[in-house]
């Protein structure tokens, strides 16, 4: 067969963005990916997939898959598992006949006692396996997996967080493996540059690198990128990952009057790259809360805006973010429905995926967009959105507190 | 602060952007520090075409490195040209700016260099 099905075992934590990264590694890896079923309360998702090696390469930076598999056959019972992996695989059977092998159970949310998973794996003799069976290093190993109904004994994975093994972090350093999964979700990988105009001790950066990717940083506060100016520097976490080769450049910036030069934007190449500096911009702008707000050198509220949105509207401007490229950036909001921010939309920006990490009365969403080429976009949307703005310059008010309703939530309690 | 950064930084200060002058700024009493990196031509073929060449040309003679040649090379011609990806290479990735200042050709203001970081935070009457 051509095609061949596969289910991926997910780790059971941060479901929101499972998907968006095996989509995005799909891409990178250039891996044609069809999703057959998926569901944010089950581990299990069937894929199909052009090869075995496809399969590997999909999942070998991956951070939320534990691992993936050949499926054989599923059903909703233990006979029907049984029809569904003879009509299948029957002609495969032979293959495996005088290999070493062992079968092994994995019940998500549930749990069987040793007699039990014997009676099961018996009942698969009629394979008519007869290598011997090894526990240790198998030539073949089958596993069941069971999805159980939630009850009463959830799995707990545990969730690796090498921030935490970071020389040097600060209040709000994001947590390894979200970083390592923004990283795959804005296409991180050997020979692209990516910016991150909120580096803080280089969280995103630091994730990038451990992809092969040449990374540059700015933050407007240069104590977090210099740190103690010996060990515990930006620069020193890179050394100790061992990630030096690819630390770009860090400069103290702010980005309402950023550094970085505006490109010169040619088609004629047309490769997608010529003029362009990078190939994503990943951030984890200030919310207003721990960190405040911080523009530099403007007294008058009235030109200070916000610094979320004028941090997004400098990626937004046209020749910014290279058409197709990613930005990804992560953003607060209140949980209940009456305070929810919506997800920032611009006529330039296609939301590729959004993603969620929750905090009991407030979560934070990673929002991934895709410059729309400039041909694309449409006139009429562009002046729609224009309009937009300048009506909710009126209605919500000027001053950078007015203008973010997660900070005015936050200090409220999240209380209407 | 890699040598390719400047490639991809001019004056902050706005009045400035639009003159050719602000682009590139011009190092001053710069110490420099060399990595040791393995060179990677793909990652070099791939940043070819982001590098304004004129800019590099004029921050390479400033920085006492070989010239540059004129026109900047096709990927084709970079891949099968060692000696110039080993120049590149140092330049580029290996070369990293320690201390001194960046100095806008237009506005002449100096944006300091300490431990490889530079600062481009403006003074209240320059933003």
């Amino acid at each position: 067969m051509p095609e061949m099905e596969y289910l991926i075992r997910f780790s059971q934590s941060h479901e929101t963005f499972r998907l968006p990264e095996i989509e995005a590694l799909a891409v990178i890896e250039g891996i044609d990916l069809k999703v057959i079923s998926y569901s944010l309360e089950s581990p299990f998702c069937i894929v199909s997939l052009p090869s075995p090696s496809a399969a590997q390469r999909l999942i070998s930076r991956s951070i939320l898959v534990i691992s993936i598999h050949e499926l054989w056959g599923h059903g909703s019972t233990l006979p029907e598992v049984h029809a569904s992996v003879r009509s299948r695989t029957s002609d495969l059977w032979s293959q495996y006949l005088e290999c070493s092998f062992k079968f092994t159970i994995d019940s998500y949310q549930g749990s069987r006692t040793n007699d039990s998973k014997l009676s099961i794996i018996n009942s698969f003799s009629y394979l008519g396996f007869a290598g011997p069976i090894k526990m240790k290093n198998p030539d073949q190993e089958f596993i069941l997996f069971e999805d159980w109904i939630f009850n009463s004994t959830p799995s707990a994975f545990p969730i690796p967080s090498i921030t935490t093994l970071r020389r040097y972090i600060s209040t709000t350093s994001m947590d390894a493996e979200l970083a390592l999964v923004t990283a795959n979700i804005a296409l991180a990988g050997p020979g692209k540059l990516i910016y991150d105009p909120f580096v803080g001790t280089g969280s995103f950066p630091i994730a990038c690198a451990q992809f092969g990717a040449l990374t540059f940083g700015s933050d407007i506060d240069g104590r977090s990128i210099r740190g103690d100016e010996k060990k515990r520097t930006l620069r020193g976490n890179f050394e100790q990952y061992g990630l030096t080769d690819c630390l770009g450049g860090m400069f103290t910036a702010d980005l309402t009057n950023t550094p970085i030069r505006k490109s010169v934007l040619t088609t004629e190449k047309n490769d997608g790259k010529t003029g362009r500096i990078f190939d994503a911009v990943v951030c984890d702008p200030p919310y207003g809360v721990r960190e405040g707000l911080k523009v530099l050198g403007v007294k008058d509220p009235e030109k200070c805006p916000w610094v979320i949105p004028k941090g997004m509207e400098m990626y937004k401007d046209p020749d910014f973010i290279p058409p197709r490229k990613p930005l990804s950036f992560w953003m607060p909001t209140a949980n209940d429905q009456d305070q929810e921010i919506p997800v920032p939309q611009h006529p330039y920006m296609e939301v590729v995926a959004v993603c969620v990490q929750d905090f009991n009365k407030w979560s934070r969403r990673l929002i991934t967009y895709r410059r729309v080429p400039d041909a694309e976009v449409e006139p009429a949307a562009i002046k729609s959105y224009e309009q937009t703005k300048a009506e909710r310059a009126v209605e919500e008010g000027k001053t950078a507190d007015d203008l973010n309703p997660f900070r005015n939530a936050y200090f409220k309690g999240f209380k209407n | 602060m890699k040598v390719m950064t400047l490639n991809f930084l001019t004056c902050a200060v706005k009045n400035c952007k639009s003159s050719n002058d602000s682009f590139p700024l011009h190092p001053k009493e710069a110490e420099l520090a060399k990595d040791d990196i393995e060179i990677n031509p793909q990652l070099l073929i791939n940043v070819l075409p982001r590098i304004d060449w004129a800019a590099l040309r004029t921050t390479s003679t400033e920085l006492g490195f070989p010239t540059l040649p004129e026109q900047p090379p096709s990927p084709e011609d970079l891949q099968n040209d060692e000696a110039l990806l080993k120049e590149l290479h140092e330049l580029l990735m290996e070369t990293q700016m320690m201390e001194g200042k960046l100095v806008c050709g237009h506005c002449g203001h100096e944006y300091a260099v300490k431990n490889g970081v530079a600062n481009f935070l403006l003074p209240s009457h320059l933003v």
